[in-house]
């Protein structure tokens, strides 16, 4: 069954084309890796199948209801993490969760569990003020993951974060993938974090999808690895824009 | 109680709770910096203080001044300046003291500039000549006592000799103005920056965005918001009111019901505008311009700390239809005058339908992300 099927989709920023045209298919289970520079689209398109921007043109569709009739019924099986998202810095980490868990009415039961399965059991009473970078990042996922969802959507989870916190954040990753009940879309910019957590990969640049498939079948004798692949579709490194993310 | 721990209401009420309390800034500004304003301005105004004025003479002192300064003051050396202290005893008013100096016309001109003398005398022909800013009050007020002094040392009258009949009831009292008008100022303040900046910070941070990205009821959001900071206006503004009580015997002369629901009506209205001036920036720079572009007119044509009547008579009919000044003014008349129901009728209505308009076209235009 696919999970999501994104049709021919068009998004625009005053002047500028985030997303031209972009279809693709995602299955239940798969956990795909959106790669592309900076700049490339990647969390616009992210965004839309969140259902937190209106494509231009073209549809999305999430177990094959749209976003337009079933927000309610859709909010409750996706998780997600967004970029950048900072939470209410004089609330602890067991508060903030107890708050999210709120929203899809589950119990204490349930923020106990994953702030065990984040490693955070140290960190429940301190302020989220005072989190270091790769525990905010945990508890991002943590309150991703409080509803058991069939769909989670992280976009950039590792950016910014040192190789320790990187591997930490992998590792719960790679427990859920080894769970097989959910999809996983994660955008990034690391070629490793694509290759060691994802089965498909799309890569993206100015809004367009370049090529997808697995990884064993994108690389060939003249691309050992996404790097070079990228260099070989586009002609540039995939940190090679210094511009934010549209 | 299980249950209600893991109801979304219960949760976004008390993490909006537990925030606002954690905030040491919240508790200095809500609670302790108005119980302080009332405390200085309430003694200030309410306690007989000595008037002091200052008063240069340059060059030569007029012979009349000067035989009276000899007769009546106490020369005392002051940072080795020699200055003539004339201190004039009132009972009703408060006692007066001229404190007269000595110097050139460039420095009388500087003292001047600086609010360092009230009034610079000179001689004209033997009689005083006096210099001042004829819209300085308080070198005016200088000028009407020493002339009047002048004109009859000898009683030491620093007025007209007319009986004054002192009213000290209740409610004509500075402090009595005062309080009332800090706790209208309170409920406006708290709620601009409450609920205006708190809504502006969360979007900033993308966590409107975060949120809204559940199933999360956002009608309970604002409920959240809103129940929270009206509970802390209610406390903010019974934390005064003590104080206000315990310190200078303030009373409430009117109905307390009726109190209530003009308090009520305030936070609605404030509640509207708050929600309007936040639904669509995510900066906190604007946003924080919008706020004090809304909140800094009204506290001062208000009349928070004086009355707005000072202001030019054309301008009273527009002061009037502030949300501030109705807020301000019902209260007022709660406390001092024994308003009750039909009194606040209007304005309480007025601000509520006020309130909802704002809230409704705020919700209209309100990114939530």
């Amino acid at each position: 069954m696919l999970q999501i099927e994104v049709s021919n989709v068009h998004k625009s920023f005053k002047d500028v084309q985030a997303v031209r045209g972009l279809s693709l298919a995602i299955r239940a289970g798969e956990f795909v890796a959106l790669l592309g520079p900076n700049g490339a689209g990647k969390t616009t398109l992210v965004e839309m199948m969140e259902g937190l921007r209106k494509p231009d043109k073209g549809e999305i569709r999430i177990q094959g209801k749209t976003w337009q009739k079933h927000e309610n019924e859709l909010r409750k099986i996706i998780g997600l993490s967004l970029q950048e998202t900072r939470f209410p810095e004089k609330l602890t980490v067991r508060e903030t969760l107890r708050l999210f868990a709120s929203f899809f009415g589950l119990d204490e039961e349930r923020v106990q569990e994953v702030i065990e399965w984040t490693g955070l059991e140290s960190k429940h009473k301190s302020m989220t003020g005072t989190l270091s970078g790769g525990q905010r990042q945990r508890l991002a996922l943590a309150v991703a993951l409080l509803n058991r969802p069939q769909i989670l959507f992280l976009d950039e989870p590792t950016t910014g974060l040192d190789p320790h916190s990187r591997l930490d954040l992998w590792n719960i990753l790679k427990a859920l993938k080894d769970g097989g009940e959910t999809t996983l879309i994660l955008t990034t910019h690391y070629m490793e974090e694509a290759e060691s957590l994802c089965d498909h990969i799309i890569i993206i640049d100015e809004g367009k999808i370049l090529q997808e498939g697995r990884l064993e079948d994108l690389l060939n004798e003249k691309a050992r690895n996404l790097d070079e692949l990228f260099i070989q579709l586009t002609g540039k490194t995939l940190n090679d824009h210094s511009e934010g993310e549209k | 109680m299980k249950t209600l721990k893991n109801k979304q209401l219960y949760q976004l009420t008390l993490t909006q709770f537990l925030e606002t309390i954690r905030e040491p800034e919240v508790l200095f500004w809500g609670i302790i910096f108005p119980v302080l304003i009332s405390i200085g301005l309430g003694l200030a105004f309410t306690q007989k203080s000595e008037s002091k004025f200052s008063i240069i003479l340059v060059e030569n002192p007029p012979a009349e001044l000067d035989s009276l300064l000899h007769s009546y003051a106490q020369l005392e050396a002051v940072k080795g300046k020699e200055i003539w202290s004339w201190k004039v005893k009132d009972n009703i008013l408060g006692h007066t003291e001229f404190k007269f100096e000595r110097n050139d016309w460039q420095s009388a001109i500087v003292a001047l500039k600086r609010g360092e003398a009230d009034i610079i005398i000179s001689d004209s022909v033997g009689k005083m000549q006096y210099h001042f800013d004829p819209y300085n009050s308080q070198a005016q007020l200088a000028y009407m006592k020493l002339s009047a002094l002048v004109q009859s040392p000898k009683t030491s009258n620093t007025t007209i000799v007319v009986p004054v009949a002192p009213l000290t009831l209740k409610g004509v009292r500075y402090i009595d103005f005062l309080v009332p008008g800090l706790i209208a100022f309170g409920i406006m303040s708290s709620i601009l920056w409450g609920v205006s900046y708190t809504l502006i910070e969360r979007r900033s941070q993308k966590l409107l965005r975060r949120m809204v990205a559940t199933p999360m009821k956002k009608s309970y959001f604002l409920f959240a918001l809103m129940f929270v900071r009206i509970l802390m206006n209610f406390v903010e503004a019974l934390i005064l009111f003590f104080f206000a009580w315990l310190l200078f015997d303030i009373q409430i002369q009117g109905n307390i019901g009726a109190l209530l629901v003009l308090f009520m009506a305030g936070n609605i209205a404030f509640t509207g505008i708050a929600v309007l001036v936040s639904c669509r920036t995510s900066k906190t720079e604007v946003g924080t311009g919008w706020i004090n572009a809304v909140q800094m007119p009204m506290m001062i044509l208000s009349g928070v700390f004086f009355s707005y009547h000072n202001f030019p008579e054309w301008s009273i009919r527009i002061i009037k239809l502030l949300p501030l000044t109705a807020l301000a003014d019902g209260i007022r008349s709660i406390f001092n005058e024994g308003a009750g129901w039909m009194e606040i009728m209007t304005p309480s209505v007025a601000l509520s339908v006020f309130g909802a308009l704002c809230f409704v076209i705020g919700m209209k235009f309100f990114k939530w992300y």
